[in-house]
Formats: structure tokens, sequence, C-alpha cells
């Protein structure tokens, strides 16, 4: 990756030529012409809401509901940090979110990293590897929370409780992954590493085809061992990425929603120990029709990810000053 | 930027120099190495999908039951059978249905999306209006906006239209990211033929359409393969606006399906095949651009 991974630096748009007022004024009306469907589109389904979220947040405020909007400052916020009732399994979530990066991030980024120098190797069939490690990528996490839903299962007959028992000669009884409030969270984050590991991966190989082949080959005529390349070739050749791969895994852990939603409605999954922020903020609309409720996670969920995005591009911009 | 080395280039095995090489034998052992990580790896990465597979061939007694479970015997079709007639009634909504509804979303998600995307992005990249440079920091910044975030105001908003398919479309048709994609991709194009064009008489949205789309091909490939993997497997939108079956689209439909008592689990994984099958044909037929799209779409972060 020879740009930098930073999220949207603008690439400078030459400046169009010193142009006449005449062509400017040709240009107008098609311009604004053209931008409008798809800027109109934004301003409408994304700013618009993004403003009304703070403002919603201030009210309390139901769907198809003919009770009017009454407002009442920031006592949604108050609630949701004060208030025991709603605070308890707000901050739940919130810890929740966070035990799910910081097992995600390490796991989930150097699987990628493995997987990346493995199917980066020069051996025939490396290519089929890669397609293996990526196609779950592709998959809906739908199916994914479905398929893994069913590898859990509690009973003797799901295909890990199996597994261990044949491995363990009998000695492993049937465990409740999914319900048991230990083994919850771990059951979440191996499915999710599953299904986004060949995500990292294909960004990390880019990253690595970009190291120079020369300082390989010099190292080894050094006869310095594959680790020792590894260490002092590999892993700083793609530093920055790796900052950035972790970052934005980190935004991803923040993010998680669908296969905890599925999982806690379908598979009896641990509510408790798996619930994230933004499954409060739907639960406070499906239990409670509490939408200013909802509004203000949405609010506190975005200061999160934007305060993530930027120490991102901090990090990124100093690494790229130290390398 | 991503994945610029052809594939080819890297499949090439190691030319093996002379038999007195001394470092062959090592070389050999690290072949031997990397193959056998490789199959550990890729048995448990492919174990799932098999499961899947076979699963949905399975007779549903069959695929909770242990080990047998994973055994592809006594296979047939019933299940898939079965996810039509289960799913065949006004109540529970048809199987059809469902596809097409979830059909109808990415077509235009997609569609919508390429031409409304690449015309604002061609409109900021290339003509000069006063305003442009402030619609461009405009578009930037929305990058970074979750649509988790703005969902649950969205749904505020839009709550009249709850249980439509366009309420489940139409705000993914505007897009920020795919309008950079575009904008980038566009400024890379040599200025010189647009400008003969123009010089021709041809006007801006001319030039663009005549000139400029058929010379942009892998920006709206890469355009498409990212929204369509995002709009086919939508659930949390959906979740919030669809309550009539007639108007679900699959992935909610799959929770749905699979929450009921009792489960007929080989259905379900017959259901999960179909609801993966349009995305993995795709995935296969345009596998270099698919891995390239993802890891540049990793810009937006």
């Amino acid at each position: 990756m020879t740009t930098t991974p930073a999220v949207a630096e603008l690439p400078a748009r030459r400046r169009p030529r010193p142009t006449s007022s005449a062509a400017r004024r040709k240009d107008t009306l098609p311009g604004i012409l053209m931008a409008a469907p798809g800027v109109g589109a934004l301003a409408f389904f994304v700013a618009v809401p993004f403003v009304l979220a703070i403002v919603l947040s201030l009210y309390n405020v139901q769907i198809a509901s003919p009770r009017p909007a009454r407002f009442v400052g920031l006592l949604q916020y108050e609630r949701l940090f004060t208030d025991p009732i709603v605070s308890g399994p707000f901050f739940r979530a919130l810890l929740n979110n966070l035990t799910f990066a910081v097992f995600v991030i390490p796991v989930q980024t150097g699987l990628a990293l493995l997987l990346a120098v493995l199917v980066n190797a020069k051996l025939r069939g490396v290519a089929f590897f890669r397609t293996l490690f990526f196609m779950p990528v592709v998959f809906p996490m739908a199916l994914v929370a479905v398929i893994w839903r069913l590898i859990l299962d509690r009973s003797g007959n799901g295909m890990l409780n199996t597994v261990l028992h044949v491995l363990s000669g009998g000695a492993f009884g049937a465990h409740d992954w999914l319900g048991s409030s230990s083994t919850a969270m771990a059951s979440i984050i191996v499915l999710s590493v599953w299904q986004g590991a060949g995500f990292q991966m294909v960004i990390i190989l880019a990253a690595l085809q970009e190291i120079p082949q020369e300082r390989y080959e010099a190292a080894s005529i050094d006869r310095a061992s594959t680790f020792q390349q590894f260490v002092h070739i590999t892993v700083p050749g793609i530093r920055n990425t790796l900052v950035f791969v972790t970052l934005l895994t980190t935004i991803f852990a923040f993010r998680v929603y669908d296969q905890v939603y599925i999982l806690i409605s379908t598979a009896g999954a641990n509510e408790e120990a798996t619930q994230t922020v933004l499954y409060q903020a739907t639960s406070s609309i499906f239990d409670t029709n509490n939408l200013g409720r909802a509004c203000a996670i949405t609010v506190v969920f975005f200061a999160i990810v934007m305060v993530i995005t930027l120490v991102q591009r901090r990090l990124v911009r100093q690494t790229e000053d130290g390398a | 930027m991503a994945g610029s080395t052809p594939s080819a280039v890297r499949d090439v095995t190691v030319p093996v120099r002379s038999g007195r090489d001394p470092r062959r034998a090592g070389r050999l052992g690290a072949a031997v190495r990397t193959y056998l990580l490789l199959a550990v790896a890729g048995l448990l990465f492919v174990a799932p999908v098999y499961y899947l597979v076979v699963g949905s061939l399975k007779p549903t007694g069959e695929v909770l039951d242990g080990v047998r479970g994973f055994l592809p015997t006594g296979l047939t079709l019933a299940n898939y059978e079965g996810v039509f007639t289960s799913l065949s009634s006004d109540s529970t909504g048809h199987f059809l249905r469902f596809v097409l509804n979830s059909f109808v979303i990415s077509a235009v998600v997609v569609v919508g999306g390429l031409v409304v995307n690449s015309m604002a992005a061609y409109s900021l990249a290339r003509l000069d209006w006063r305003g442009s440079r402030v619609v461009l920091t405009f578009v930037v910044a929305l990058i970074i906006v979750p649509f988790e975030s703005v969902a649950v105001p969205l749904l505020y908003l839009l709550q009249g239209q709850r249980n439509t398919l366009l309420v489940q479309a139409i705000p993914f048709v505007g897009n920020a990211f795919s309008i950079y994609l575009f904008y980038t991709f566009f400024l890379g194009l040599s200025r010189s033929i647009e400008e003969a064009a123009r010089l021709d008489g041809l006007g801006a949205f001319g030039t663009f359409r005549r000139i400029v789309v058929p010379n942009s091909r892998p920006v709206f490939a890469t355009v498409t393969i990212l929204t369509f993997m995002s709009s086919w497997g939508q659930f949390l939108w959906p979740l919030l606006t669809v309550s009539e079956p007639s108007v679900r689209p699959l992935p909610l439909e799959l929770s749905v399906f699979s929450g009921q008592q009792p489960v007929d689990w080989g259905s379900v994984f017959a259901f999960g095949v179909l609801l993966v099958a349009p995305i993995l044909v795709v995935f296969f037929a345009f596998q270099r651009y698919f891995v390239q799209s993802v890891a540049g779409s990793a810009v937006k972060g």
C-alpha cells in the first residue's frame, strides 16, 4: 500500500487551470444538477438524521405514538450514566464492547498477519488458500450467526461439544457455550474473528507485497533466519498498515450488532454477557419504545467512534513522520 | 494501490537451483511447514462452510446430531423443498417473495448508487462551480459517520414509510464513500480527451456519459461489489423498519426462520446456502476484483 491509509485523506485536486468566469458559468448549472441527487441524498439520509439524533436525545419521544415529544433536556444522558436501572445494562454493554475489542484486536490482527504471511509464500496453491481464508468475509453476518449457533449448540449433539467429547476420550461433557456467562462473549469473538480475519488478511497482504524482495535476499545471504527476517524486515515494513488495521478493528468492535442480536433473540445467548451498545439502543426501542434514549445511546456511540478515528489519524500521521 | 502484484507472479514456485545448494533442505522444510500451517488453518476456515453445505443436503434430523452432522451420508434435496413448503403462506411469507425483496432492494441500492454517486463525484472532480469545494468537504466529512449512528433518528424521520421496500433501499443510495472512490478515480483520468470532447461542443453531462463512464470500468466494478455485498447482508435497518413478511428481505427472514420452534435445521441450512449463493457466484466470478475492492475499501475506516 503506497498511499497513506489514513481515513479519507483527500488527494489534492489539481486546481483547474485559471478559469475564465465564462467557463465557470458554463459549468455551474450542470455541476449543481449532477451533484444534487447524490449530495442531496447524503444530506437528507445522513446529515439530517445525524443532527436529529442529538436533538431527539433531548426529548422524551416514541415511535408511532400519538403522544407529542416532550423536551427533557439532558435527562436521557443523566439516566444513562447515573440511574442504576438504566446505567447498569448500559455500562455492561460498554464493557462488553471493550472486552470484545481487547480480545478481537490482537487475535484477529495476529491471525490475519499469520495468514497473510502464509499466503504470501511463493508456493504452488497459495492462491487457493487465499480464497478460502477470504470467503467468510462475503458471508452475511446473519448467516454466520446461524451456522455458529449450531456448532456451539448446548446439547451433547452440538458440533463443538461432540468434537471435544471425542478428543477428550469422553471426559468432556456438554457445555452451553452461548448461554454461559463465562463463554458467551468468547463465542461471539470466535465467530466474528472467523468471519473477519480474511478482510484484515488482504489488507496486510497488500502491504507485504510492497516490501522490496531485495531486502529478504540480502538478509538470507547474511544467513538471517526466517524468524529474524520476519522481525527485522516484515514487521517494520508493514508497521503503518498494522497500526491502521488495529484501529479499523477497534471501530468494528464498537459497531458489533447483528450476531449479538440474532444469538440473543434466537439462540439463548447470555444477554447480559453479550449485549453491546447498539443492542442497548435497539432494545430501548423494541422493549420500551424509548426513542429519546436510543438517540442518546447513538450519540455516545458516535462519540466513541469519533475519538477512535481521531486517534487513528494522529497515530498514522506520527508513524509516517517517524518512519 | 492494493494488490498491485499480479497473482501469477506470486504463484510461481521457487526455482530450485542445484542439488548442491546447502540451503535446499532448509527451504524444503520451510515449504512443508508452510503447507502444514495452511492446511490446518484451511480446515478451520472451511469447516463451518462445509457444515453448512452438507447440513443443507442431509435429513434434517441428522444436522444437529454430533459427528453425524459432518458426514455426507443420505444426501437429499428435501431441505431445499422444505424451504419452499414451510415458507408458503401469507402468515409466514413466501420464500420467493423474500428473494425478490432482497434483489429489488439491492438492485435499487447498487444501480441507483452507481448513477447518483458517480455523477456527484464527476461534478466535484471536474466541473468548476462555486461551492464545489465546500460540498466536497461535506461529503468527505460524512464518510466517518457509520450508518449505525443515524439508524435510530432515520427510523423516526421515515416512520410513515415502514414496511415498504423503498424505505429499505433509499437511505443507502447516496453513499459518501462511493463518491470518494469515484472522485479519486476520476481525478486520475487524463483530462485531455475530456477537454477535447468539451471543445467539440459536448456538454458536461455528455462528456461524463460518453467519455468518462466507458473509461471507468474498474471503479464501477469496485463500487458495485462493495455496495452489493453490504446491501445483500443488511440486517439492522430492516430489523428496525420491517415487521410484515411481505417486504422482509432474506437475512432478516433467516433470523425469523431459525428462531421458530421447532426448528427445521436442514431447511435453515438450505435457506442459508440460498442466501449466500448469489454473493458467492459474484465472488468466484470476479474474485481478483473482489479482494482488491475490499482491500482498497479499507481506506474508509
